[in-house]
């Protein structure tokens, strides 16, 4: 199948006064941001702030209450194609009988028709994409038999067989180890030449390290679009969450350290 | 043995035992993989509603218990979508007032229903020839839904989030499924019967597990067990008078415990030597 047509100039993501809720419980409201192609995005915030939130959306699996998100211009259910996805918590089900080699396979679905099998360049894609995550020779290994550092390379691996122009990683850290972290950091940096990259993270270092932007989640979305890291932006990306989850009251924290609510193309 | 096979109604039910075999493993191992045992044992005694109406209504029960299933099944499926956090309570309300409303429907049509039994523990006496027709087309049907969508139903399987996000039409595909499931079920009520349903789907597929982690070959050796269970079943139950259902059930049983303590016996012994 063709690749969808994207056109770099238009935001990669971008946010139009958009709220969400969950029945009565507000979790975004009013947010408007957008970020440029090539981004990589953090996004910090505390628990409950609307973080998966803001991914879901951004994946159309969730339809914002009122406002718009676009992907490139468009909607993001069209968009599924140059998404690639990590979810929170990517395996519920650790004891499925399933090798390495299909769960990445699985990213070739929006590439291949239904009900067809996988083509040769499927396998070809899948494995480029397991080497690239350093897990090749796990290819026939079941899934269950890896550790969780492994299984989140496995994760990104599929993420990457989707072949992306957007990559949305939602807390791919939690519970695995230091060297796997590092190398998914280091890996990331270098997929962020090709593709825009979305992270959320509890990590604040490596947000100072990784990213180019940050944005505060709680309810509303703050940008921090500084093209290098300042020391106001650490002390920013810092002080956020913790202080956010100390104290509950957002707005004394923002004005504190200067949040400006970021929308791009005002400029 | 070979004598066996001169009754016809043998004949039926051992060839019965094959198609659901056949059914079970494929279906089965799905269930299983899904975590939908429970689901399936709604889908199942939902179906004795239908199984009453057709008493009732004097239409056949096969029929009912068909149309119960399959709306059951729907039923869950909307379920799954909007009550995910409940889903236990929906399967219990549909598993007892399913038999209730089957129960009454029994109670209110005249004359006495002996051959009751057999829907509940299932009959080697039941399966006619039209049945295993019926049976042969619901395999096929099986067989060719889940070939076709095979990588679809497994990636939907084990990660249904990530299955949107690459646009397949899950919601779609729940559905698909758990029709699939509330065929199998009727399939298996004739010989099984309705409240042992979730021991032939689970049992088989559990047991192919500690051979294998793939769920290809899960479904091969699922099916085979579900098929000699069914087989030895059949025949034992015949020669010491027992009800078709329990038999399999309870050999399935026993070879599980085996399957298990061989496999836990085998973990300790390579613990020993390390």
């Amino acid at each position: 199948m063709k690749k969808a047509e994207i056109d770099t100039r238009l935001p990669a993501i971008k946010f139009d006064h958009v709220s969400f809720s969950y029945d009565s419980h507000a979790v975004l409201e009013d947010v408007s941001f957008s970020i440029n192609h090539g981004d990589f995005l953090g996004i910090i915030g505390p628990n409950g702030g609307g973080k998966t939130t803001l991914l879901k959306l951004c994946l159309g699996l969730l339809r914002p209450k009122k406002g718009k998100v676009e992907i490139y211009g468009k909607e993001p259910v069209k968009m599924r194609k140059i998404l690639g996805y990590i979810p929170q918590n990517p395996n519920p089900n650790p004891n499925f009988p399933v090798s390495v080699l299909d769960v990445v396979l699985m990213g070739r679905i929006s590439h291949s028709k239904p009900g067809k099998r996988f083509r040769r360049d499927d396998y070809e894609s899948a494995k480029e994409a397991l080497s690239r995550v350093g897990m090749a020779e796990f290819l026939d290994s079941p899934i269950e038999k890896l550790s969780g550092g492994q299984r989140q390379r496995v994760f990104l691996a599929r993420a990457l067989a989707t072949e992306p122009k957007i990559l949305l990683l939602d807390e791919p850290t939690t519970g695995i180890d230091a060297p796997s972290q590092s190398m998914l950091f280091e890996l990331l940096k270098e997929l962020n030449s090709q593709m825009t990259i979305v992270l959320v993270t509890h990590d604040t270092i490596v947000i100072s390290r990784y990213i180019k932007t940050v944005a505060c989640v709680n309810q509303r979305v703050f940008l921090h679009e500084e093209g290098k890291i300042t020391q106001q932006m650490l002390d920013a990306t810092y002080q956020c969450p913790v202080d956010l989850i100390a104290h509950g009251v957002p707005h004394r924290v923002f004005d504190e350290h200067n949040h400006v609510k970021k929308n791009k193309e005002d400029k | 043995m070979v004598d066996l096979l001169n009754y016809e109604f043998m004949r039926n039910a051992l060839a019965a035992g094959i198609l659901i075999g056949i059914s079970c493993g494929v279906v089965g191992s799905f269930v299983v993989v899904n975590r939908a045992v429970f689901l399936a044992g709604g889908i199942a005694h939902a179906a004795y509603g239908g199984i009453g109406l057709a008493f009732l209504c004097g239409f056949s029960p096969f029929l009912g218990a068909t149309l119960f299933a399959l709306f059951s099944s729907t039923l869950l499926g909307v379920a799954i979508q909007r009550w995910d956090q409940r889903l236990d309570t929906v399967i219990g309300v549909l598993w007892a007032t399913g038999m209730a409303l089957g129960t009454i429907l029994i109670d209110l049509s005249p004359g006495y229903h002996k051959d009751v039994m057999s829907y509940l523990f299932g009959s080697i006496l039941a399966v006619s020839r039209p049945d295993l027709y019926f049976m042969l087309a619901l395999d096929i049907l099986i067989l060719t839904i889940i070939g076709t969508y095979y990588k679809e139903f497994l990636a939907i399987s084990f990660d249904t989030e990530f299955a949107m996000t690459v646009g397949l039409p899950v919601k779609l595909f729940q559905f698909l499924f758990l029709w699939l499931v509330g065929l199998a079920v009727v399939m298996m009520i004739r010989v099984v019967g309705l409240i042992l349903v979730i021991a032939l789907f689970s049992i088989p597929p559990n047991i192919a597990e500690t051979f294998t982690s793939s769920l290809k070959t899960i479904i091969i050796y699922g099916s085979f067990f579900a098929i000699v269970f069914c087989t030895l079943g059949l025949v034992i139950s015949y020669y010491f008078n027992l009800s078709s259902g329990a038999t399999i059930v309870m050999i399935a049983a026993i070879t599980y415990l085996v399957f298990l303590s061989l496999k836990d016996l085998a973990y300790k012994s390579r613990q020993i030597q390390q």
